[in-house]
C-alpha cells in the first residue's frame, strides 16, 4: 500500500493552476472566452493567450484519465466505433472520453472547441486525432501550423519563412476571426518575455540534476514539473512564479544534500542515475516509478520533459522576434528533431549528468518515439559504453502495461549496473 | 500516320503475357538489376531511391537520374537484421528495407527519399542517415498548408534541395525544358495508367487487378521512357475483347498505399468473388489526377500546384476543406463499385486512424465495405479470402439488384 505523497508548496501551486484552468474552462461560456485545442509539442500558448482563448490538451486529458483509471473504459468505448487497437491510445482515450461526455480530471464539462489548432509538430498522428475530432465538432474551425521537421539536423531559414507566412497569412487572421480580437503585437511580446523567462528556471531545475545525490527525478517528477510550462501556462507570471518556487525548493534539498522526493518520502540512496528515452507509462505510473526508486535510481534526464520544448541548449522565445520565435519554437521541440540530433542530445544528457546508464521505455503506441529507438540505443551503448535497458509498455492502455515483465527486466538490468560499478571500483 | 504508327506498334508488340512475366520479374527484384544496369550503361549516371507514397519523379528525370521505387520486401525476403531495429509493434515496411539495405540490395542506390507520410517513415529517414547509408538522405517535407504562395513555394524549395543533391552528384544543371520533358513523359505514364483503369472498369476480366498491379509497380524500377512502351503495348492488348466475364462483384481497395500486400493476397480478393476496379496500392504512381502543364517557364511551381490541386487524397495529407470520404465515396461511385475493402498494414498509423472517418460516413451513405488488416510478409490468405468470399456473396445474393456481368 503506497503511503500518502508529500505535498511541497510547488505541487499545492500547480495543482491551483490546473484547477482554475479545468474551472475557467468548464465556464468557458459565461466567460465568454473561446476554447482552443491543441498539442503539447509545438504549442503556441503566447499566441492563444494573446487571443484570450482558453486552452485544450487532448493528450493531457487522456494521461490524466489514465492515471484516474479511466482511460481503459474510454479506449474501449473508442474500439467498438472502428478505431484499431494498433494505434495511438491517447487518441483512443481522448475519443472514448468525448463519446463519454468529456468530462476532465476535475469532474467537470469540457467544452467543446471553437478552435483545433494544430500546430502539429514531429507527430502526424496528431494530423489524423483532429481530422477524426473535426468529424465530432464540425462547427469547430482547424487551423493548420506545418511544422517542418529537423530533417537535416538545423532550422533553416526557410523553414522559419515558411512558418512565418503560415502565422501572419492563416493562423493569426484565422484566430481574429474567430475571437473577435485584434492581433495585438506587443501583447505576444509580453507573452514571449515571460516564457522565455520560465524557460530559464525550468532550464535551472533540470539542471540542478547534475548534484550529487541528485535533488530532483527529472522523468517521473520531472513530468509534474513540465506542466505549468506545457499547458498553457507558458508565457504567464504564473508560470515564472512557480518555477521560481520549484527552484527555491530544489535548492534548500540541495543545500541539505537531500535525493529527490517520490511518493513515499525522500529517497535516501541515490545508487544508479539514469537518464530515460520514451514518454511514461501512465496508467501504473506510481507502481513504474516505485520499481526504480525501490532500487536506488534516479532519472537524472530524460527526453519526455522535452517534448514541449528543448530549452537546454540555450534557445528561448525572443519577444523580438515573436513570429520567429514561435515558428523555432515548433521546430525545436524533442521529436521534430531528427534521429541523429536525438543521440546526441542525450549523449550529451548522459555524459553532462554523469548517468551510469541509459534505459529505453518504448512505447507500443508512439511511433514519434519509438520508431528508431533500437538503432538510437545502440548507438549511445556503443559510442559511450553505457550500458543500456529496454522496457516495453503503452501510454495509457493498460493492456500493454505487464508489471512482472518490466520488474524483471530493470532487475536484471540493475544487477547488470551494479555489477560494472563493482568491475569499476576494482584497481587495474 | 496514327494507323501507321499503331499498326508498327503491333509488330514490334510483345504478347500480353510476356509483358506481364516482365513487369512481375522487374516489380519484385530486390536487387534493382534494371536500375544498376541503367546506371552503368553510362558514366555519371544517378540513381534515387524514394519511398511510398508519392514522390515528384519528374525532378529526379529531369536531372539526368532515375528514380527507383522502394516498397518493401514483401513476402521475399525473410528479415533477420532488421528485426533489430522496429519493435514487434511497428509496421514491417521499415525492416523490410532495413534488411534490403544492410543486405546491400541498395548499393548502387546514390540517394535515398523519404517523403512525409507518417513517424516511421521520418524516424527511418534518420535510420539512414545514422548509418550513413546512400550519399544522400532527404526526408521531403511536403507541405500540409495548400495555399500556392505559402506551401507551394515550400515545396518548390524542397524540391530544390534534391535537385540539388543530384547536382552534386552528376553535375547537371536542369533546364526549364528538361523538367517540361520530364513532366510530359510522366502525364504519359499516368493516362496509360489510368486508361488500363478506365478499361478495366467496363471489363475487369481484360486483366486481373494482380497482373496490372504488376505492371503498374515495374514501372517504379525502370526509365519512364521503357515503362512508357510497356503501357502502350499493353493499351492496344486490352482494347480487344479478350478473357471471360465471371460472376464477381465490383470494389475498390483502400488504405494499401505504403507497405505493400503481398502479390498472393492482391490475387487472392479477386479470386474470393471481387473484381478490384480501383485501388491505392500504388498510389504514388497515380497521385496526380490529370495532366501537369508542360508549357509553363516555371515547372516547379507547376508541380508543385498540381500537387496543391490535383492531388488524389490521402491519409497523409490533412485537407480541410476536402473530406476525404466524400472523396472516396465519388471514387466508388465513378467506379461503379459495389463495396470498398478497407486493407490497411498491421500497426500503419495513416491508415488505421482514417478507418473510423471513413466507416462511420460510409454507414451513413450505405456504401458497403469491410476491413482487414495485413503484412507485407504474410502469405496465408484463408482468412482473408473466407472474409471477402463472404463480403461478395452477401451482395450478390442478397441485394436487389445484382450484378451483370
Amino acid at each position: 500500500m503506497s503511503k500518502e505523497a508529500q505535498k511541497e508548496k510547488s505541487m499545492i501551486l500547480q495543482k491551483e493552476m490546473v484547477s482554475s484552468l479545468f474551472n475557467d474552462l468548464a465556464h468557458a461560456k459565461e466567460l465568454g472566452k473561446k476554447v482552443c485545442y491543441t498539442f503539447i509539442p509545438g504549442n503556441l500558448s503566447e499566441l492563444i493567450q494573446t487571443f484570450d482563448m482558453l486552452p485544450v490538451y487532448p493528450e493531457i486529458n487522456a494521461l490524466q484519465s489514465a492515471m484516474r483509471k479511466k482511460s481503459s473504459a474510454y479506449i474501449k468505448e473508442a474500439e467498438r466505433h472502428a478505431h484499431s487497437e494498433d494505434v495511438c491510445t491517447y487518441v483512443k482515450c481522448d475519443v472514448g472520453m468525448m463519446m463519454k461526455g468529456n468530462i476532465g480530471p476535475t469532474g467537470q464539462k469540457i467544452p467543446e472547441p471553437d478552435v483545433l489548432l494544430l500546430s502539429y509538430t514531429g507527430c502526424f498522428t496528431f494530423l489524423k486525432w483532429f481530422e477524426t475530432l473535426k468529424r465530432e465538432y464540425p462547427n469547430a474551425k482547424v487551423i493548420m501550423v506545418h511544422t517542418p521537421y529537423q530533417e537535416n539536423g538545423e532550422i533553416t531559414s526557410e523553414m522559419t519563412e515558411y512558418m512565418v507566412k503560415q502565422f501572419k497569412e492563416v493562423v493569426i487572421p484565422e484566430m481574429e476571426k474567430v475571437t473577435g480580437i485584434k492581433f495585438d503585437e506587443s501583447k505576444l511580446k509580453r507573452h514571449l518575455t515571460l516564457a522565455a523567462e520560465a524557460e530559464d528556471w525550468i532550464t535551472k531545475i533540470f539542471d540542478s540534476t547534475k548534484h550529487k545525490p541528485s535533488p530532483i527525478d527529472a522523468y517521473f517528477a520531472g513530468v509534474y514539473y513540465i506542466g505549468p510550462i506545457n499547458i498553457g501556462f507558458r508565457g504567464t507570471q504564473k508560470a515564472v512564479d512557480y518555477y521560481k518556487e520549484l527552484y527555491k525548493e530544489i535548492q534548500e534539498r540541495i543545500d541539505k544534500g537531500l535525493g529527490p522526493i517520490t511518493p513515499e518520502g525522500e529517497m535516501k540512496e541515490e545508487k544508479y542515475r539514469l537518464v530515460v528515452e520514451g514518454p511514461p507509462n501512465w496508467t501504473h505510473f506510481r507502481e513504474f516509478w516505485k520499481i526504480f526508486y525501490d532500487m536506488g535510481a534516479v532519472i537524472v534526464a530524460s527526453s519526455y520533459t522535452k517534448v514541449g520544448g528543448v530549452y537546454d541548449l540555450g534557445w528561448r522565445h525572443d519577444p523580438e522576434r515573436p513570429l520567429e520565435a514561435l515558428a523555432e519554437y515548433c521546430m525545436n521541440c524533442y521529436t521534430n528533431m531528427n534521429i541523429p540530433q536525438r543521440i546526441d542530445l542525450l549523449k550529451k544528457c548522459i555524459v553532462d549528468y554523469d548517468a551510469d546508464g541509459y534505459v529505453t521505455n518504448s512505447i507500443k503506441s508512439c511511433n514519434s518515439f519509438s520508431a528508431g529507438q533500437l538503432g538510437m540505443m545502440r548507438e549511445i551503448e556503443d559510442s559511450l559504453e553505457v550500458p543500456v535497458g529496454f522496457i516495453e509498455s503503452d501510454l495509457v492502455d493498460p493492456r500493454y502495461f505487464s508489471y512482472s515483465n518490466i520488474k524483471n527486466r530493470l532487475e536484471s538490468y540493475f544487477q547488470m549496473l551494479e555489477q560494472r560499478k563493482k568491475m569499476e571500483a576494482v584497481p587495474v | 500516320m496514327w494507323l501507321l504508327c499503331a499498326k508498327i506498334l503491333i509488330l514490334f508488340m510483345k504478347t500480353l503475357e510476356d509483358l506481364i512475366a516482365e513487369c512481375e520479374e522487374l516489380a519484385f527484384d530486390l536487387n534493382f538489376t534494371r536500375a544498376k544496369n541503367w546506371k552503368e550503361e553510362k558514366e555519371g549516371r544517378v540513381l534515387v531511391g524514394y519511398m511510398p507514397i508519392y514522390f515528384p519523379r519528374e525532378i529526379i528525370h529531369a536531372a539526368g537520374a532515375m528514380p527507383v521505387g522502394i516498397f518493401g520486401g514483401g513476402d521475399n525476403k525473410q528479415i533477420i537484421k532488421g528485426d533489430a531495429y522496429y519493435q514487434s509493434y511497428i509496421c514491417h515496411i521499415p525492416r523490410s528495407i532495413m534488411e534490403i539495405a544492410l543486405d546491400k540490395h541498395m548499393d548502387h542506390i546514390d540517394g535515398f527519399i523519404f517523403p512525409s507520410i507518417c513517424d516511421v517513415i521520418r524516424n527511418l529517414s534518420g535510420i539512414f542517415k545514422q548509418q550513413k547509408i546512400g550519399k544522400f538522405v532527404k526526408y521531403m517535407d511536403f507541405p500540409q498548408n495548400f495555399l500556392p504562395e505559402i506551401g507551394g513555394i515550400f515545396y518548390q524549395q524542397e524540391m530544390g534541395h534534391v535537385l540539388k543533391y543530384i547536382k552534386e552528384l552528376n553535375g547537371k544543371e536542369v533546364t526549364v525544358e528538361d523538367l517540361n520533358h520530364s513532366i510530359d513523359l510522366y502525364n504519359k505514364n499516368r493516362q496509360m495508367i489510368e486508361f488500363i483503369y478506365d478499361i478495366r472498369q467496363d471489363y475487369p476480366w481484360r486483366l486481373s487487378i494482380e497482373e496490372v498491379y504488376c505492371i503498374v509497380r515495374a514501372g517504379t524500377v525502370i526509365p519512364v521512357e521503357e515503362h512508357n512502351a510497356i503501357l502502350e503495348q499493353v493499351c492496344e492488348h486490352i482494347k480487344e475483347d479478350i478473357g471471360t466475364p465471371q460472376d464477381k462483384i465490383k470494389v475498390v481497395v483502400s488504405g494499401a498505399f505504403c507497405e505493400q500486400p503481398a502479390l498472393g493476397l492482391i490475387r487472392a480478393i479477386e479470386e474470393a468473388g471481387c473484381y478490384v476496379v480501383d485501388d491505392d496500392y500504388q498510389l504514388g504512381s497515380r497521385m496526380i489526377l490529370g495532366d501537369i502543364d508542360t508549357t509553363t517557364d516555371n515547372p516547379l511551381a507547376t508541380i508543385a500546384l498540381a500537387y496543391i490541386k490535383q492531388s488524389q487524397f490521402s491519409s497523409s495529407i490533412y485537407d480541410v476543406y476536402n473530406p476525404k470520404e466524400y472523396r472516396l465515396a465519388k471514387i466508388v461511385e465513378d467506379r461503379e463499385a459495389d463495396g470498398v475493402i478497407f486493407a490497411a498494414a498491421s500497426f500503419c498509423d495513416p491508415s488505421l486512424l482514417d478507418a473510423p472517418i471513413f466507416q462511420n460516413a460510409f454507414d451513413k451513405m450505405g456504401i458497403r465495405y469491410i476491413a482487414f488488416v495485413f503484412s507485407e510478409n504474410i502469405n496465408q490468405y484463408k482468412v482473408i479470402k473466407e472474409q471477402v468470399g463472404t463480403f461478395s456473396d452477401s451482395i450478390k445474393l442478397w441485394e436487389d439488384d445484382l450484378v451483370a456481368v
